[in-house]
């Protein structure tokens, strides 16, 4: 008898599996048979790493809210998030902004990106990272009767307002 | 260079072995998970959105004079073949999951002293990933960021202000950066330190493994160390966090050398000599048993107790008996029994200079 698989070599390692309640019988040669053997471990390893995604997801199985919702970058529902443990593209982070911010807090401790940005793409968020330190600055200073250095902010401040105004139209860092 | 050319050359930047301290770390890597804007995730793609983001990298490499990817080819999987792809994954350059299948729809960039490698439709659109000899943390990244710029001036990146760089699995989102070291731990692992070692530091956000085979009894007393937490520090801050503990293990590694060589020498040396006796006679051996083996006589060369080898040669010997090397060696394909055989015979050859 043949390997059912390469049909060349000698078939020597015979495995029977009950699937959905149907036997199926494969014979199969020794290399075959540990192809298939180190394929189903590692379908083990992913059925385990998406159980545990899973339960970041907070169980594939448990409804919850915000199931309905369809991203409309990919068209994967949150429910379908949960059930893969994956998102299905860029836009799913907005999309199910709520249900992920608590994942991403159990899995990180944080939810908010600190580290690089994109060069190219990045100007408008170093920016409005720019304001937001300004703001943060001018408040201090106005505390602190600072008014000449509150003064000095918050020209400073108009001046980067216009200037994200005129190229980005707009957009706040903090939403 | 053909990635042909490539996988005939014995030896990738990581293995030179002339990074710091390379006496305990044997690489240090760091890469970053990239995806374009506007194009579902690999899982979710489509064969066009697939090629689409395949024909995008290969436009975005050819743009890169001047830059450290500047002559790097797209070499879509469909070109290589299975031993090849495997090649690449025990030179530590591409994922075993990734060398799986031989489809147009994924490829692979590598440069060509083999520190750089570019992933396409992995489970992300980009893994670009920098391997380094030693403890150099901090240049892998570097290298990595600068191919990541390159790239950027033509990609447009799946970016988000509130999450950083967007990616397939959250648990790689922000940095979308996973830092690792592969550690060589001989003393700790042989006075029974790795499990408690580990379980410290897997309470800081990092995560330990062994190199080949899990748990705290790896093979070859190879373990791989990395970060677990993306976002919410910097990419700075995840190497400096890495740094200081890799700095500790390396320590203790050295003290507990230094305490084997007092205590225990005659038990050291024995242990030692036998396996470079066994290395240099046997005629067959398997992979865990060549792997353990190799640990020792490691050990005994940084320990001085056999002559100096060349260190490099120990790490081309780690990749050159992988079933994959072998068998691209052998020029054939080798059943387990000849494979034994074949590594006999390269292991024999390298350390003693002579068949
Ligand atoms: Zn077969
Ligand atoms: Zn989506």
């Amino acid at each position: 008898m043949y390997c059912d698989d390469c049909k060349q070599r000698p078939a020597t390692v015979h495995i029977a599996q009950v699937t959905n309640g149907v036997k199926v019988e494969r014979h199969l040669c020794e290399e075959c048979s540990a192809k298939v053997q180190s394929g189903s471990m590692k379908f083990d390893v992913g059925l385990t790493l998406s159980k545990l995604l899973g339960s970041f997801f907070g169980g594939a199985s448990a409804p919850a809210t915000g199931d309905l919702k369809t991203c409309p970058g990919c068209g994967m529902t949150f429910q379908q998030v949960r059930q893969k443990g994956r998102l299905g593209c860029g836009r799913c982070y907005e999309t199910f902004e709520e249900e992920i911010e608590p994942i991403l807090r159990r899995i990180h401790g944080n939810s908010r990106h600190v580290g690089r940005v994109p060069v190219r793409s990045g100007e408008r968020y170093r920016l409005l990272q720019r304001i937001d330190a300004l703001k943060q600055q001018l408040q201090a200073a106005v505390q602190a009767e600072e008014y000449e250095r509150a003064a000095d902010l918050r020209d400073r401040l108009k001046e980067l307002e216009r200037e994200r105004d005129a190229r980005f139209e707009g957009g706040q860092a903090q939403p | 260079m053909s990635i042909k050319a490539f996988l005939n050359k014995q030896r990738v930047h990581w293995m030179s072995a002339s990074g710091p301290e390379s006496d305990v770390v044997i690489t240090s890597r760091v890469r970053l998970a990239r995806n374009l804007t506007g194009i579902p995730f690999p899982h979710l793609m489509d064969e066009s959105a697939a090629l689409t983001v395949m024909r995008s990298v290969e436009r975005a490499l050819a743009g890169g004079q001047g830059t450290i990817v500047e002559g790097l080819q797209l070499v879509p999987m469909s070109h290589l073949n299975p031993v090849e792809r495997r090649m690449l994954v025990e030179r530590h350059l591409i994922s075993p999951e990734f060398a799986e299948s031989g489809t147009e729809l994924r490829g692979v960039a590598v440069d060509e002293q083999g520190a750089l490698a570019i992933m396409v439709n992995e489970e992300d659109h980009l893994r670009i990933q920098c391997i380094l000899s030693g403890l150099q943390l901090r240049q892998a990244y570097a290298w990595a960021e600068q191919a990541d710029n390159a790239l950027e001036q033509t990609l447009d990146y799946a970016f988000d202000e509130k999450r950083g760089y967007l990616t397939a699995c959250p648990t790689n989102v922000g940095t979308g950066m996973r830092a690792s070291v592969m550690l060589h731990l001989p003393a700790t692992a042989l006075t029974n330190q790795a499990s408690p070692m580990f379980q410290s530091i897997s309470q800081l956000g990092l995560t330990v493994r062994g190199m080949y085979g899990e748990g705290s009894e790896a093979a070859g007393r190879l373990y791989q160390i990395s970060n677990q937490v993306t976002l919410g520090l910097s990419e700075e801050e995840i190497i400096a966090n890495l740094g200081t503990v890799v700095a500790q293990i390396v320590e203790q590694e050295r003290l507990l050398r230094s305490r084997l060589m007092q205590e225990a020498r005659l038990q050291l040396e024995d242990k030692v000599l036998r396996a470079f006796g066994v290395l240099t006679h046997a005629r067959m051996v398997s992979s865990a048993e060549a792997l353990s083996l190799l640990s020792d006589v490691r050990l005994g060369i940084d320990l001085g107790i056999v002559p100096p080898a060349e260190a490099p040669t120990l790490n081309e010997l780690m990749v050159a008996i992988g079933p994959a090397h072998l068998q691209q060696a052998a020029g054939r394909e080798l059943g387990a029994l000849e494979r034994d055989l074949k590594r006999a015979e390269v292991i024999r050859s390298r350390l003693t200079g002579t068949r």
